[in-house]
């Protein structure tokens, strides 16, 4: 390991030639680094600075660029007269000498106004939009393709987006609506029994879960598990060059990308909504039956008359409509992603939050469109 | 056999680390002893033995998947070898303590193949990273260093708010190039480093390595796989097939060792151009000097 002496210097005030200030010990970044070696030398060179005196820098056992351009900053750039070096110091000081002079050129000044800011919020708001119906109208024509020919469609990608995105979520969502199932059941019991209403929390529990919460809790989850693989997957891609190279070779990313992602959500989160239903209507119904005492044969014997059919088919519509819009939220900001870091992590959280945001829009245009359906 | 991989040997012999500076010539400054590698039942190296004296270029060549990267990767400490002893500075690098290596690897500077510029900074935060990490330089020296080892690497101020992925393949590699000499390392790692880069910009880049390797005195560990760059700048070259080191030594050593990667590597049709080239680059200059 090598090691270095402590940088130092002398002042030296009763030389021949006026004072003089002799340098030793290692003037290497290492050195300077070492301890409070810096303060200790940036304190002395200050002091020093006003001063004219001579310079010896002789007595130093090894230098390199940055201890000599401390040297050189502290000396306001120029060589002092009577500098004495040691041989191969030269060359730091004349590399110094000539490069000396550059100036970091001035990043462009951000000077915005709130009103330009707000314009370029705007701008990009817009732009996000063309960039959303673009691919809206791109899925359509693959779409039409598809149809036309489905045989030559992407029925490996379909298969495998639904295997990713549909079946390897099973767990989670299940896990999830149970839990969630359990304690609205639970608190649901403890007001219900206030009023003495307990043969109600059927209605309530099996209205709330299939109508809202199911489809809900299951599209949270999918836009946070596939919306956000799906994003860095396709800025992956972006950075290691795939998406070019599938240009390239004539296969379009709407076809081969998006819309096997938006086709295999659609079919897999109403999948997914049942089985999170079923998977909180099974919690809730547990916890009835340790809180109230509701047996669970009387829970689903009831629950046809609590439910009508039309608020599970509502259920389902909402599942196809989240998964088509978190599939195409995520390939959206996917497909913008940079070929740098900063992007594919910055777009990975846009996207989920995004995802997660126009899910909870959609719920509620599905509140208003169906507000006299199924009661 | 699998066990053998589990507890790394100590074949590092006492008197390993003397905490001393060592960079009088005295002991080598990379020592490679008794050096296996295996990735499960595939045995990459097999007793492999290497040492790199101060101040030479040596070059790694082999066939692909012989392990020269992995073998520049263990040098590093990014990979730790199955069985054997790698010491760095006289300090065995398995065993050596996290600060120790810290201060280790402020005394190497790697170039990677692909650059790994960090692509969230502009070029000059790039190089200006490891002096900032460092925590005790002020802003305008670190500034002015950066400056400086932009222009040693032929990069004008003008590049330095660029950003990563606005350079071209050659200025990668010159700005990476700046990042590993940013702490004037003595040992520096070479990864392919003229891999990608155009004839042109090759040759740049071999002169550069040349003029800073004797301008700062730098000990240069390369990975290669170009001829060029090979016979222009290596002061030795280590061969690994085999599992070995089958050859160590000059270029003109290095022909000699009969064995049919060598001769395939260096006598095919490619090899046997670019050492026509060297000759007459060499005679040209010895031309010169006469006149």
């Amino acid at each position: 390991m090598p090691t270095a002496q402590e940088p130092t210097l002398t002042l030296n005030p009763g030389a021949a030639n006026g004072p003089s200030v002799a340098a030793g010990g290692t003037w290497q970044v290492h050195a300077l680094a070492q301890g409070k070696a810096m303060a200790t030398i940036t304190g002395l060179l200050k002091s020093l600075k006003a001063d004219k005196v001579q310079w010896d820098l002789s007595a130093i056992d090894s230098m390199d660029h940055i201890g000599a351009q401390l040297l050189w900053n502290a000396w306001g750039k120029t060589r002092p007269p009577g500098l004495l070096l040691a041989p191969g110091q030269e060359e730091f000081f004349n590399r110094l000498e000539t490069t000396g002079k550059l100036e970091l050129p001035r990043p462009r000044q951000q000077r915005l106004t709130w009103v330009m800011k707000l314009g370029f919020a705007m701008l990009l708001f817009f732009e996000h939009m063309t960039g959303f119906i673009t691919l809206i109208g791109q899925l359509t024509l693959d779409l039409w393709r598809f149809v036309r020919a489905p045989q030559r469609g992407p029925w490996k990608e379909i298969s495998a987006n639904i295997f990713h995105a549909g079946f390897q979520a099973l767990g989670i969502t299940a896990l999830v609506g149970f839990l969630i199932g359990v304690v609205l059941s639970f608190l649901s019991a403890q007001q219900l029994r206030a009023f003495g209403g307990d043969i109600y929390l059927v209605n309530l529990l099996g209205m709330s879960i299939i109508r809202e919460l199911g489809p809900l809790l299951a599209a949270i989850l999918v836009a946070g598990r596939s919306g956000s693989s799906i994003t860095a997957q396709l800025g992956v891609m972006r950075v290691t060059e795939e998406l070019d190279a599938m240009l390239v070779m004539g296969i379009s990313h709407g076809f081969r990308l998006v819309m096997p992602k938006v086709l295999a959500l659609a079919v897999s989160m109403p999948l997914l909504v049942i089985w999170t239903d079923s998977m909180a209507l099974i919690g809730g119904m547990l916890s009835a039956q340790v809180e109230l005492g509701l047996s669970p044969q009387y829970f689903i014997s009831k629950l046809p008359d609590a439910v009508p059919l039309a608020n599970y088919m509502i259920g389902l519509g909402k599942g196809v409509v989240f998964g088509v819009l978190i599939a195409l939220v995520s390939c959206h900001f996917g497909l913008r992603i940079k070929p740098n870091t900063e992007s594919l992590g910055r777009g990975t959280t846009t996207s989920v939050v995004t995802a997660i945001t126009v899910v909870i829009l959609a719920d509620a245009v599905f509140a208003i469109l169906f507000n006299g359906v199924g009661f | 056999m699998a066990n053998d991989a589990l507890v790394p040997e100590k074949a590092c012999g006492p008197g390993a680390s003397t905490g001393e500076l060592t960079l009088d010539g005295s002991v080598p400054i990379v020592d490679i002893t008794g050096l296996w590698t295996k990735y499960g039942r595939t045995v990459v190296h097999q007793d492999l033995n290497l040492e790199i004296e101060q101040g030479e270029i040596m070059s790694i060549v082999g066939g692909s998947g012989t392990g020269k990267t992995t073998l520049l990767r263990q040098m590093l400490g990014l990979e730790r070898p199955a069985r054997g002893c790698v010491r760095v500075f006289g300090e065995d690098i398995s065993e050596i303590g996290s600060a120790q290596l810290q201060q280790l690897r402020n005394h190497w500077g790697m170039l990677f193949q692909q650059g790994a510029l960090y692509s969230a900074l502009t070029v000059f935060e790039n190089i200006a990273q490891p002096m900032r990490e460092l925590q005790v330089l002020p802003e305008d020296l670190v500034r002015d260093a950066v400056l400086l080892k932009m222009n040693m690497v032929g990069l004008g101020p003008e590049h330095a708010i660029k950003m990563p992925s606005d350079l071209s393949g050659g200025m990668v590699k010159r700005v990476a190039l700046a990042r590993a000499l940013a702490l004037e390392p003595k040992l520096l790692f070479l990864d392919e480093p003229t891999a990608g880069l155009d004839p042109d910009l090759s040759e740049a880049f071999v002169s550069l390595i040349k003029s800073l390797h004797r301008e700062l005195g730098l000990t240069v560990v390369m990975v290669t796989h170009d001829l060029d760059t090979l016979f222009a700048l290596s002061t030795r070259i280590a061969v690994l097939a085999e599992k070995h080191v089958i050859a160590l030594g000059p270029l003109q050593d290095v022909l000699k060792v009969d064995h049919p990667f060598i001769k395939e590597f260096f006598l095919g049709d490619r090899g046997r151009r670019a050492l026509e080239a060297l000759d007459e680059k060499t005679l040209d200059e010895k031309t010169n000097k006469d006149h």
